[in-house]
């Protein structure tokens, strides 16, 4: 199991070290310090191994997660780890940084002794750990820990069987909010043939729900509605896509698996707060927003013509936004000149890159961007290596198609109905890795 | 550092970032003494900032250990959050304060009665922290409470600490019966205490591999079956790799534990899907392939694979690493799946050189042209590693796909246009395999490849290039004034060069003599004279030698065909791919490589091994390389002790005169000889090896007299290596024993040993008439021995009995270190010497060795009788096989009996122990028939002939001195032989018979 978990900043100076079993001494410290913070090279693996002594690491922004063993540790188990470890650490006080690490270090110890023990991941909730870890550095506590019922209500929750949400929440107004947050992917080649395509999304909620509510949700998966029979398939047919093909989903561990796995359904007693209740993945018939189409020309060696169009590609009345295209250049370029219809573009000297930025576009129209750019005569024999165009956006709709069909939320003890929950639903498609070879 | 520690318990007080410039002026001595006024201050608010700024100090890692007894005094508070702190601080120092450490004492047995739940906890968590022998005491009782503590929360945390205990103190542990408690815990009804208790007996269990600890059975199964649905996420994890530890009893129960776990595969955690993945990939080893879930669970485990790619980098490359060994062991879950692991630009580099080694494992006609897009755009990219694998990838995909070749060279050819270094370099070193695996068919882009000879810097492209020229010689024009070129700095040259060259020269010289003599001349000269490389040498002096005596034979051996060369390439082998299959998700997965290779002392060396049809037989526990115990506990207790049965055997037959026979004594002192092959056998390789024979190599010149009137008829080792083989230096394996062969006149009649035999198997040919030998059979496939293949045959020359083997090494690696014994069996088979493997066998090389065989060995009946166990030795394991030998083999040459005493002993032996045979097809006359056997021993006494009919009466006698009598019936026109077999020990009939076959119709 873990031996040991250390937090650097970006010189290599130990912010955090917890030490956790006894085959890890202090020089692994300088050891993780000295061979991967400070090695020359690139890191070449999230795993190093020195001196019989595996370290895991994450970066976030500039500062450095190591977690340290010597035995034969479930590898993902630990990565997963440090990535919760920095989800609580970020829930308790926001960016993690430097500044924000020491300012909160004997809080971090107090959850890396909790949540850690032994190396064994414990309960690892922030819901739970809230309610008897607190922020003492900046408010102290007005009751050291409260009554008796109090206190065997935090152990139960904290290891009970739904460990994310204690019982007795009360709000007035019992509301919802879901996103569908999608992220679409796209390898294009430059004659635009779909590379690779596939949309990763994720169901995120927001729940201010009374007691201990039983919620299920459905959506237009395929296969559900293939088992519901051919019933409605006939209303609105032809409009839009009545189902969609889930490759994978994977959910929060307060939805019920099994029951998934038997009938299909998602039913569960969600967190207080925000969550994530669900990811997903697909790959067929995905609404790709944008269609890139490049055309380089290179005019002998010191010029280089680029020409790009980008298509929007959804229905008209919809609006797309922050749309951004990146037009990679060779590093030799000596000077850039732009002609774009719409947006603004600017030569990036220190990116090696166009940017062209659009505020907004409709959908079923399309836009064009020239440049000329002058290249250095240079005697390196590589020919550039040619990035691809990638590009961001955001759009009002999932491309892939997916529909929330309905959120019930059912809490028999309490005098509320499914009927008196407000709910919100609103969908976001953001793109992922989107590029188009040129 | 240390300023930010003072510096932020300022901050939080005063809310700015003001400093105290008199306060960090301050000597560390002072600071230490300012610290120890503050915790000795009445001020709780002050107490609490000194302890703060001491964990700081501490975290960064300044010795605060001078105060110890202030901090421990703190100790003693109602406010937890300095209780923990103070904790904290023991945790680090009390290993180095033991006495104080025990200060502490009252105060955690204190806690552990408190009537808060969370105290309770911490202070049991804590106390299994402190390492302290005298605390561990002390430790016992409130640990015993806490166990059974009214508290989830407080049992969940005294489970985890019983493992710390046991790291501690394991006696201890056992001694108060924790175990046992712990074990009861695993029936908790709160399922996170389930969980914990499930980690800490796995970990205890692995440091005790035989205690059964975990005694894992269907009860405990299903309730731990049950808990997996309710904990958390972690304890799903601890639980599930638990599982991964149970081998079910049968298909249904494998089945149905498959079913309950495969709901996992949708958790949002990686690590539960991969080890749901894992207890999957495990025991679908024994459900039978056609059942109809079987196919269920192979399509449902792709989706969360594939999705595992979304997640962060670091669990990709976790994911990455797990699923190269799922599509070794099972390609069909992911071979539609190509795309998914094309590489995404801005993919971290240990990403990017992962997808790419699935990509090719991936690759198939279906897809080739999509995977070879790919390959091409990514040859262009930026980071060298990742071009180098690109480029080295697409001679993959040629060699893997034929179809594919052609666009693969082209590739490649484009590739080397740019005339970008490694790209060229590392693009002609892929070529040369590509001609290799098709040869005769790309030879039109040499030309191509020789422009670049210039630029080739790399030993690897420079050999691979030298190979080109040398191979294609004769198609290429000026090969005698490339390879010239190379010649100039021949001694600058690496080892890996200068053998190619070497070859490459003799190549050329063999196929066009008359232009490159004196390059030939000037290249063995190089090579013999003036090099200090051993390998270099000896290789120059074959040539020399063979080129000097017979340019026919050099020719066959230089020019012979090339074996094919495999299409998958870096491939685990299949045991240690096994094993990492029971590891998935593990580090050992992430490394691929066991778990004992990087992890010390006695945790994780047992090996796990995959349940089931794959391996029962050849995966019998041999936990670790070099133990002989392995092979003396083979025989199971079937077979009764010897003396048994076949000693009757042996007692029947003292009637014939056994004056030249070997002495059929099984005595147990010989058993002792045997064992020592393998316990001190290297010691004698290695003696054997430091006094060679005296091989004049190195003395005499190569046109020495006695030399050359050899007629060097080429032998039957594998010629293959000596000329073809490109692999590098240590490949003279087969070649030591090549020279000697060729020359056994130089040799007075050594010793004994294994070397001299080797040559009588080369000058066997003045044999009478050969013996019957059967031909080679694969005894032991690479895939059962970590890339060792041994196939060998028996066989009896010049009255020895020889067991002649090729090993072939498979494996990525050098093979050293071999040795061989044998299990007990029914003619006392022992081997007569050490087996001679001088040289290190490299990959992708064979060896033969004959290894002289005595028959005084430990005897025990063997079920067929003439079954060997054999179990062979090298650097990397044991490996144990079972072959049979032709009972022919064992024919003594003095087995022909005297007429008069045959026929007494005809009628002596009781009808009952005559048994007769057919033999189909045979259409030999009776006197072929009956010279042909006398080859092997079985000699014929009497003939006659009745009615066309003709009846031979032969003999025989088996080194065991026991007697076979024989009536072989030949009616002319009839190929069906009919032969009476008449013996004191009836068992041996059949073997006699089948012998009887197979050298009649040889």
């Amino acid at each position: 199991m873990i031996g040991g978990l250390f937090i650097y900043n970006h010189k290599g100076e130990v912010l955090i070290s917890r030490v956790y079993r006894d085959d890890i001494g202090r020089n692994a410290v300088d050891a993780f310090r000295v061979n991967v913070i400070h090695a020359r090279q690139q890191v070449r693996s999230p795993v190093t191994n020195i001196a019989r002594t595996s370290f895991f690491h994450v970066k976030r922004s500039n500062i450095w997660l190591a977690a340290v063993t010597k035995q034969n540790v479930n590898a993902t188990m630990v990565f997963e780890f440090l990535y919760k470890m920095c989800d609580v650490m970020s829930a308790y006080f926001g960016k993690i940084s430097e500044e924000n690490v020491k300012n909160n270090f004997v809080l971090i110890y107090e959850l890396l002794d909790e949540i850690l023990d032994f190396g064994y991941p414990q309960n690892s909730e922030t819901g739970a750990l809230k309610t008897f870890i607190t922020q003492q550095g900046i408010k102290s506590q007005v009751r050291p820990h409260g009554t008796k019922e109090e206190q065997s209500q935090i152990t139960s929750q904290v290891t009970g069987q739904i460990g994310w949400r204690r019982e007795g929440i009360k709000y007035r107004r019992n509301e919802l909010f879901l996103d569908v947050l999608e992220s679409v992917n796209l390898l294009m080649s430059p004659q635009g043939q779909v590379l690779s395509a596939h949309v990763s999304g994720r169901v995120v909620m927001k729940s201010y729900l009374s007691g201990m509510p039983e919620c299920k949700f459905g959506m237009n998966d395929k296969i559900v509605i293939d088992r519901q029979g051919k019933g409605g398939s006939s209303e609105d047919g032809g409009k839009s896509k009545q189902s969609i093909a889930i490759d994978d989903c994977t959910f929060h561990q307060c939805v019920r698996l099994s029951k998934f796995d038997s009938e299909r359904s998602i039913s569960f007693i969600p967190p207080d707060g925000d969550y994530e209740l669900m990811r997903y993945r697909t790959t067929k018939d995905i609404i790709l927003p944008f269609r890139v189409i490049p055309l380089v020309r290179e005019v002998g060696r010191t010029k280089l013509e680029v020409k790009v169009v980008i298509k929007s590609n959804f229905k008209s009345s919809l609006l797309a936004q922050k749309i951004e295209v990146r037009i990679p250049t060779p590093l030799n370029t000596s000077g850039v000149q732009l002609i774009c219809m719409k947006g603004k573009a600017k030569y990036k000297a220190s990116e090696n890159a166009i940017v062209w930025k659009i505020k907004r576009m409709a959908g079923m129209k399309e836009s064009q961007i020239s440049a000329e750019i002058e290249l250095l005569p240079t005697n390196d024999k590589k020919k550039w290596a040619r990035p691809p165009i990638s590009m961001n956006f955001e759009v009002p709709f999932a491309p892939s198609g997916l529909k929330v069909r309905y959120l019930k939320v059912f809490e028999p003890k309490l005098n509320y109905s499914d009927h008196d929950v407000i709910k919100w639903v609103r969908y976001i498609g953001r793109s992922g890795i989107y590029e188009t070879r040129c | 550092m240390q300023e930010w520690a003072n510096q932020l318990c300022e901050n939080r007080q005063f809310g700015s970032k003001m400093t105290d410039s008199k306060y960090f002026t301050t000597t560390k001595k002072g600071e230490i003494f300012e610290l120890k006024a503050e915790l000795n201050s009445d001020k709780k608010e002050k107490k609490k900032e000194a302890v703060k700024k001491v964990i700081a100090s501490m975290t960064v890692g300044k010795d605060v250990s001078a105060l110890f007894p202030d901090v421990v005094n703190c100790m003693q508070t109602d406010n937890l959050e300095l209780k923990k702190l103070v904790y904290l601080y023991l945790m680090n120092y009390a290993k180095s304060q033991p006495d104080m450490a025990i200060m502490a004492v009252n105060t955690f047995v204190k806690d552990c009665e408190d009537p808060n739940p969370l105290i309770r906890a911490l202070a049991v968590r804590t106390m299994g922290c402190i390492r302290v022998d005298k605390i561990t005491e002390y430790l016992c009782e409130p640990l015993r409470k806490c166990l059974k503590d009214e508290d989830p929360y407080v049992r969940k945390t005294a489970a985890v600490c019983v493992a710390k205990l046991h790291d501690i103190n394991a006696q201890l542990v056992e001694d108060q019966g924790f175990l046992d408690t712990l074990k009861d815990l695993i029936s908790d009804s709160n399922p996170m205490v389930v969980a914990n208790a499930v980690a800490a007996l796995s970990e205890i269990a692995e440091s005790h591999p035989n205690s059964n600890l975990l005694d894992l059975n269907p009860q405990t199964i299903n309730k731990l079956l049950t808990a997996l649905n309710e904990c958390t996420e972690w304890g799903q994890i601890f639980i599930l790799d638990c599982l991964a530890n149970y081998t079910p009893r049968d298909d249904r129960e494998s089945q149905s534990i498959c079913e309950r776990v495969t709901p996992r595969l949708s958790h949002a955690n990686s690590a539960v899907v991969l080890s749901a993945v894992k207890v999957l990939m495990k025991f679908m080893e024994m459900l039978p392939k056609d059942l109809d879930y079987y196919g269920t669970l192979l399509k449902k485990l792709a989706p969360p694979l594939v999705t595992l790619l979304s997640a962060e980098p670091e669990l990709q490359y976790v994911a990455l690493r797990n699923i190269n060994l799922i599509v070794q062991r099972r390609p069909e879950i992911l071979k539609h799946e190509m795309k998914v692991f094309f590489v995404k630009y801005n993919d971290p580099i240990y990403v990017k050189l992962e997808k790419l080694d699935i990509m090719i494992r991936l690759a198939s006609q279906a897809n080739i042209a999509q995977v070879l897009a790919e390959l091409k755009e990514y040859a262009t990219e930026v980071d060298v590693d990742f071009v180098r694998k690109a480029v080295r990838a697409i001679g993959r995909c040629a060699i893997k796909v034929e179809q594919s070749a052609e666009r693969c060279v082209s590739t490649l050819l484009d590739l080397i246009q740019t005339k970008v270094n490694y790209v060229v370099q590392e693009a002609i070193v892929v070529i040369k395999d590509i001609f290799r695996k098709y040869p005769n068919k790309y030879e039109s882009v040499i030309a191509t490849l020789c422009e670049n000879l210039d630029s080739l810097d790399e030993p690897e492209a420079r050999a691979a290039m030298i190979w080109i020229v040398g191979e294609y010689a004769e198609r290429i024009d000026n090969a005698d004034e490339l390879l010239e070129s190379f010649l100039e700095g021949f001694h600058d040259e690496s080892t890996q060069v200068q053998l190619q060259l070497l070859t490459a020269i003799v190549k050329l010289f063999l196929k066009k003599p008359t232009e490159t003599q004196e390059l030939v001349q000037q290249v063995l000269s190089l090579a013999t004279q003036d090099s200090d490389n051993p390998d270099l040498r000896d290789r120059g002096y074959i040539y020399w030698r063979l080129l000097s005596t017979d340019p026919v034979a050099a020719k066959e051996v230089v020019l012979a065909e090339k074996p094919l060369i495999s299409e998958e390439t870096d491939l685990i082998e299949p045991t240690l791919l096994e094993e990492l299959i029971c590891h998935i998700g593990t580090l050992a997965s992430v490394y691929h490589k066991p778990p004992s290779a990087f992890v010390e002392g006695s945790r994780g060396v047992q090996h796990k091994r995959l349940p089931g049809s794959a391996g029962s037989g050849e995966s019998v526990d041999s936990p670790d390389t070099g133990s002989a115990a392995g092979v003396s506990e083979a025989p199971p207790a079937v077979i009764p002790s010897q003396g048994d049965l076949l000693g009757d055997l042996l007692n029947l037959d003292l009637t014939p005169p056994t004056a030249t026979g070997p002495p059929p004594a099984p005595s147990s002192g010989m058993q002792m000889g045997a064992m020592d092959l393998l316990g001190g056998g290297l010691d004698s390789l290695m003696g054997d090896e430091s006094e060679p024979p005296p091989i004049p190599l190195r003395t005499d010149t190569p046109q020495s007299p006695q030399l050359s009137h050899q007629s060097p008829s080429p032998p039957d080792y594998s010629p293959t290596e000596l000329g073809g083989d490109l692999g590098g230096s240590p490949a003279m394996g087969a070649g030591f024993g090549a020279p000697a062969a060729a020359m056994p006149a130089t040799f007075s009649a050594p010793v004994s040993g294994g070397l001299d035999d080797l040559f009588d198997l080369g000058g066997g040919v003045g044999m009478p008439m050969g013996a019957y030998s059967p031909p080679k059979t694969v005894w032991l496939p690479a895939m059962k021995a970590k890339g060792l293949e041994i196939s060998g045959t028996f066989a009896r020359r010049a009255g020895v009995i020889q067991m002649e083997m090729t090993l072939t090494n498979k494996a990525m690696s050098v093979m050293t270190d071999f040795a061989i014994q044998f299990n007990r069996n029914s003619f006392g088979l022992a081997p007569a010497g050490p087996l001679q493997v001088l040289t290190p066998l490299s990959p992708n090389q064979s060896i033969e060795v004959a290894l002289p065989l005595s028959t005084v060995g430990p005897v025990m009946k063997m079920e067929p009788l003439s079954n060997l166990q054999v179990a062979v030795k090298n650097n990397i394991d044991v490996f144990y096989f079972s072959c049979q030998y032709p009972i022919s083999m064992l024919f003594v040459e003095d087995g022909k009996m005297e007429r008069q005493v045959f026929l007494a002993t005809w009628k002596d032996i009781p009808n009952d122990n005559e048994s007769q045979f057919q033999i189909k097809d045979c259409h030999l006359s009776s006197d072929a028939a009956s010279s042909k056997l006398q080859g092997s021993n079985v000699f014929t006494i009497a003939k006659r002939t009745v009615e066309g009919q003709d009846m031979l009466y032969q003999s025989m006698k088996l080194t065991n001195g026991i007697w076979v009598l024989a009536e072989l019936r030949v009616q002319a026109g009839n190929p069906n032989y009919t032969v009476s077999l008449k013996c004191r020990a009836p068992e041996v009939s059949q073997c006699v018979f089948q012998s009887y076959e197979a050298m009649l119709k040889n």
